[in-house]
């Protein structure tokens, strides 16, 4: 049998300004139905989408902090932030949203920092990368 | 003069850009993606601390809100959605988009 083709999703706009983060994480979840091995990675201003506390209520506009947050729900469990992007921006890696619950220990999962090197590694291994 | 800056400084250079041409009495206001550049520690709070020794720097409390960023650099002020229209009325408004 063939082996799972590998897609990486890579999200590397701040949320908000515009519509990108949103189609990301719709497409995270087309995704996430195929049986494939996906992974999702943070980088450049895409990890401003991992900063708690995001109320965009006074905006009139849904945020999207809760379906990140349910990504281990629906066995998404690839997840990676950018080491180098969180340093550029002052935010710790402890700092960022969890993005679910594993599944026997019910333990919060966090998002791994992963550095340049293995990113570039990851990404040299993937047979298709999808880059918002 | 109002410059109003909307880009993140990560992704974009207006903030940057705009430093050149900022004058004695004008007036910077981050909102969208560009209250970012309010967020201490980063390596482009710099660039807002430059602003910061001669002019104001305004950020929208809505957009600061919706980004979850609850600390700011020191000098910056939060501005509501009816000072935004103030600041407009009182200034010549330049928009870095």
């Amino acid at each position: 049998m063939a082996e799972e083709h590998k897609l990486m999703l890579i999200i590397r706009k701040a949320p908000h300004g515009s519509i990108y983060v949103h189609e990301a994480i719709e497409v995270m979840f087309i995704m996430a139905t195929f049986d494939m091995k996906l992974s999702i990675v943070f980088l450049d201003d895409g990890v401003f989408a991992l900063k708690p506390g995001q109320d965009t209520s006074e905006l009139g506009i849904k945020g999207f902090s809760a379906s990140l947050g349910a990504l281990a729900f629906w066995d998404v469990t690839d997840v990676y932030v950018d080491e180098q992007s969180l340093k550029d921006r002052n935010i710790c890696t402890d700092e960022v949203i969890s993005y679910g619950e594993d599944e026997d220990t019910d333990e919060k999962l966090f998002p791994t920092p992963l550095s340049t090197d293995e990113l570039k590694k990851m990404m040299q291994d993937q047979d298709s990368v999808l880059s918002f | 003069m109002l410059h109003t800056i909307n880009k993140s400084p990560f992704e974009s250079s207006t903030l940057q850009d705009c430093i050149r041409f900022i004058s004695k009495d004008d007036v910077v206001l981050l909102f969208e993606d560009g209250v970012y550049a309010a967020h201490p520690g980063s390596n482009k709070s710099a660039l807002t601390e430059e602003i910061l020794k001669n002019n104001k720097v305004y950020a929208l409390q809505a957009d600061l809100k919706a980004r979850g960023i609850d600390a700011l650099i020191e000098g910056v002020e939060t501005a509501d959605y009816d000072m935004f229209v103030d600041l407009v009325e009182e200034h010549t408004v330049q928009a870095w988009l």
